[in-house]
C-alpha cells in the first residue's frame, strides 16, 4: 500500500464529483496511490474508468464547476497539491509537473511558433532570457529527436506531423526539469510504427533525467513494454496495484485478469475465439457500496453487491480491491 | 485454394483525388490515395486490411463499393463488373455489398429510431408490407443480440459497442454477401471490441458472409482474418494468408509494422527486438522515386530509389513488392515483367 516516505507523489481518498443537472457523476472513488522517484507508474483503464479525470483533479485542470474534489490529499514536494490556491498551481504546473495529452493535433496552439510554446514555460517559470530560452529550446528539440532543431523553432505546429508533435509536447513538457511527468494516453492517436519511436524516446530520457513518470493508457502492450509499477483502475476506483511482472505473471482481479485474456496478441498462439467481458461499464451516478464490477464478473458473490471491497494486499506490494481469493478460488477470508 | 469462388477482384485499382491551385483551380497534381491495387476476396472469407494511417486503405474500401468515382481500375464483384457502372445503375447492387462505419456516432441518424435506422435500406430496396419489415427488423435485432425493446428508442441512449451493433444489423438487413468493415471496433473500449469482433465472427458462420476488414490493429486482424494485405501509401505491399504473414512476413515495412506492436506481456516483452522506424510516412501528393518505402526501409538498396519493385506472387498465395525478393534485384532492372525466376524458398 502507498505510504512510503520519500514517494514523489503521494494520494490518498482523492474523491472527484462532477454535478451534473441529471445528479452526481463519482468519476473517481477513494483512489490512493504513490509515486516513487524515477519510477513509470502505467493506469490502465476503459474509457470513464477515472485514470484521467484523477490525474487532471491533481493538478487543477478540472473545469470546476461541475468538478468538484469533494475529498483527498495529494502530497507533492512538502504540499497537499487540492489544497493549493490557483496562482499556487500555475506555477507548479510546467515546472514541476509536466504534462503530455493524448491529442497532439489540439494541445499545440496553432497560431505561435513551436519555439514560442517551448520558450514559454521556460521564460516564465525559468526566468530565462530569451536567447537563453532559445538555445534551450533548440537542445530540448533534439533531445526529442526533432532533426534540424534550430531551424524548426521558427515552424507552426501543422508543419509537423503527427508523431514530430506529438516529441514538441514531450520537450514542452521537460522544458523545466520537471520531477513528475504525467502523459494522458500519449500514443493513442499516433500510429504503431511511430508509437515505437515514442516509447523508445521515453525509455531513453528516463535514463537520461531520472523523472518519474505517469502514463495513462488502455493499451496493456504499452503497459508491458515500460512500466515499472501498475494501477488498473474501474469504474472510478483502483482494483489492482502492483509491480507490472507480478500484475501480468499473477493477476488478482477478475477484471484484470478478464483484460488479459479479451486482447488477441501479434506474437504466440492465436485462440480461436477471443474471450469476452460480458455486459456493459457501470454508470457511475452513485457513491459506490458494492463492488462496481460485480454485474461482469464470472466469480461474483453475494458479499459482491452488498459491500465495496477494500484494497487487500496479495503480495509484497501488490493488492487488489476483491473479495474473492485467485489463489484459492474461493471467498477471501477478511 | 483453387477451388473457392472468388466473390470479389480488383484489378489495379486506382483513386486519386485533384490537388486544385489558384483562382481558376487548375489542376496541379493528385493526391494518389490508392495507387493500383489487386486482390481477389474469396466467397466466405475475411480479407484484413492493415496500415498506418493515411495509407490508403479506408480510401480502398470505399472504393470498392464504389462510393467514389474511381480514377481507374476494374473491380468485379459477385460476377458483376462495377468499375464503370453510373451511380444509378450501383442501385441494383448495393443489397449484395454494404458497409460498416468507423464511428457509431456519426454513422447513425440521430434523429432516426432505432427501427427506422434498421428498417431504411428495406424501405429503399423492398417493397414489403409494413408487418413483414417489422418482422425482419425484430429479426436482425435479435442476431446482432439487440433488445427488442429498444426498436423504438434513439441511437443516445446506446453505449458505443451497442450503436455499432446497430450498425452492423442495418447492413445485413438486405442479406449482404459482401461487407466492408471499415474500423468496426477502432472507437470502441477493449472490453467491447471482443465482443463486436465475435459478433461478426458468428454472423459471418451465420449467414456465410465475406468481410473486408480494414483495421490499424495488427492483433485483431490477426484474430479474424484469413488472408491479409498489407499497405503502404497507396499500395499494397504484400498480401499472404495470416499465418505466413505474421509469422515470417517477407517485406521489410510488414517486419517493422509487426515488431512495433507492443506485446501484452512483459516478458515477451523484453525479448522482442524492435525495428524502429525513422521518420514519417512520405505524403502521397509526393510519393518518392522508386519504392514508396525506400525513405524508411531498413533494408534499402540502390535500386529502391530508381524502380518500383514489382507487386507478384513469390509463393503460392503470398504477394511482395520488394526488390530483395527479386534476384535481379541487386544487380539491375527487372526489365521482363512475368518472368518468375525469383527464390522461391
Amino acid at each position: 500500500m502507498p505510504g512510503n516516505g520519500q514517494a514523489v507523489l503521494r494520494v490518498q481518498d482523492l474523491k472527484t464529483v462532477f454535478a451534473t443537472r441529471a445528479g452526481d457523476i463519482h468519476a473517481v472513488n477513494s483512489v490512493s496511490f504513490s509515486l516513487q522517484p524515477g519510477e513509470l507508474l502505467g493506469v490502465v483503464g476503459e474509457s470513464g474508468s477515472g485514470k484521467s479525470v484523477t490525474m487532471m483533479s491533481l493538478i487543477g485542470l478540472l473545469p470546476m464547476p461541475p468538478a468538484q474534489v469533494r475529498a483527498g490529499e495529494g502530497h507533492f514536494g512538502g504540499n497537499d497539491l487540492l489544497k493549493l490556491g490557483r496562482k499556487d498551481l500555475q506555477a507548479l504546473r510546467g515546472r514541476d509537473i509536466g504534462f503530455v495529452f493524448q491529442d497532439p493535433m489540439t494541445s499545440l496552439n496553432p497560431v505561435f511558433t513551436v519555439g514560442f510554446q517551448i520558450m514559454e514555460p521556460l521564460r516564465k517559470h525559468m526566468g530565462m532570457d530569451k536567447a537563453r530560452a532559445r538555445q534551450r529550446a533548440a537542445e530540448l528539440l533534439q533531445l526529442v529527436g526533432i532533426p534540424d532543431a534550430e531551424r524548426r523553432l521558427k515552424d507552426f505546429p501543422h508543419q509537423f506531423s503527427g508523431g514530430m508533435r506529438q516529441r514538441v509536447m514531450i520537450a514542452i513538457a521537460l522544458a523545466c526539469d520537471p520531477k513528475v511527468l504525467i502523459a494522458d494516453e500519449p500514443t493513442t492517436a499516433l500510429d504503431v510504427t511511430i508509437q515505437a519511436q515514442i516509447l523508445e524516446l521515453v525509455k531513453e530520457l528516463r535514463q537520461k533525467l531520472g523523472m518519474a513518470i505517469i502514463w495513462i493508457t488502455h493499451d496493456l502492450g504499452v503497459i508491458a513494454g515500460i512500466a515499472d509499477r501498475v494501477m488498473v483502475m474501474y469504474g472510478g476506483q483502483v482494483v489492482e496495484y502492483g509491480p507490472v511482472r507480478e500484475i501480468f505473471a499473477n493477476p488478482a482481479h477478475p477484471y484484470t485478469r478478464a483484460l488479459m485474456t479479451t486482447v488477441p496478441s501479434v506474437r504466440g498462439a492465436r485462440a480461436e475465439k477471443l474471450n469476452v467481458i460480458e455486459g456493459q461499464p457501470p454508470m457511475l451516478s452513485q457513491h459506490p457500496t458494492a463492488c462496481p464490477f460485480r454485474a461482469r464478473c464470472p466469480q461474483a458473490f453475494g458479499r459482491c453487491s452488498r459491500e465495496n471491497p477494500a484494497r487487500y494486499t496479495v503480495a509484497q506490494g501488490h493488492d487488489t480491491a476483491c473479495f474473492w481469493d485467485h489463489e484459492t478460488g474461493g471467498e477471501r477470508h477478511v | 485454394m483453387s477451388e473457392r469462388r472468388k466473390l470479389v477482384e480488383v484489378r489495379d485499382l486506382k483513386m486519386y483525388f485533384p490537388i486544385t491551385s489558384g483562382v481558376l483551380r487548375r489542376h496541379s497534381g493528385d493526391v494518389k490515395a490508392v495507387d493500383g491495387v489487386s486482390f481477389d476476396i474469396y466467397e466466405g472469407e475475411t480479407l484484413g486490411v492493415v496500415g498506418e494511417s493515411g495509407c490508403g486503405k479506408s480510401t480502398c474500401g470505399r472504393a470498392v463499393l464504389r462510393l467514389y468515382d474511381i480514377t481507374s481500375g476494374t473491380i468485379k464483384i459477385d460476377g458483376v463488373e462495377i468499375g464503370a457502372k453510373s451511380q444509378h445503375g450501383l442501385r441494383k447492387m448495393r443489397p449484395t455489398m454494404q458497409m460498416v462505419f468507423q464511428d457509431p456516432q456519426a454513422c447513425l441518424n440521430p434523429r432516426m429510431t432505432v427501427a427506422a435506422i434498421i428498417g431504411e435500406p428495406l424501405d429503399e430496396h423492398t417493397n414489403w408490407s409494413k408487418k413483414k419489415k417489422l418482422d425482419r427488423i425484430y429479426e436482425l435485432m435479435d442476431a446482432v443480440g439487440l433488445n427488442r425493446n429498444f426498436a423504438n428508442r434513439y441511437p443516445h441512449a446506446f453505449s458505443g459497442g451497442q450503436r455499432q451493433r446497430i450498425g452492423i444489423a442495418r447492413a445485413l438487413a438486405l442479406n449482404p454477401k459482401f461487407i466492408i468493415c471499415d474500423e468496426p471496433i477502432a472507437a470502441l473500449d477493449v472490453s467491447i471490441q471482443a465482443q463486436v469482433v465475435n459478433l461478426l465472427e458468428e454472423l459471418q458462420d451465420e449467414f456465410g458472409l465475406t468481410y473486408m476488414f480494414i483495421s490499424h490493429d495488427l492483433s485483431m486482424v490477426r484474430h479474424i482474418a484469413d488472408r491479409v494485405a498489407v499497405m503502404y501509401l497507396g499500395k499494397i505491399i504484400e498480401l499472404a494468408p495470416r499465418d505466413a504473414l505474421y509469422d515470417s512476413p517477407l517485406h521489410p515495412y510488414t517486419e517493422a509494422l509487426l515488431s512495433a506492436v507492443p506485446d501484452p506481456d512483459p516478458k515477451i516483452e523484453a525479448r522482442v527486438e524492435r525495428i524502429i522506424l525513422k521518420g514519417d510516412v512520405p505524403s502521397p501528393a509526393n510519393p518518392p522515386k522508386g519504392c514508396n518505402f525506400c525513405t524508411r526501409c531498413p533494408k534499402v538498396m540502390d535500386i529502391c530509389r530508381e524502380i518500383d519493385p514489382e507487386y507478384r506472387e513469390l509463393r503460392p498465395g503470398h504477394f511482395v513488392a520488394c526488390h530483395l525478393h527479386n534476384d535481379t534485384g541487386a544487380t539491375g532492372a527487372p526489365r521482363n515483367e512475368h518472368t518468375q525466376q525469383g527464390e522461391d524458398a
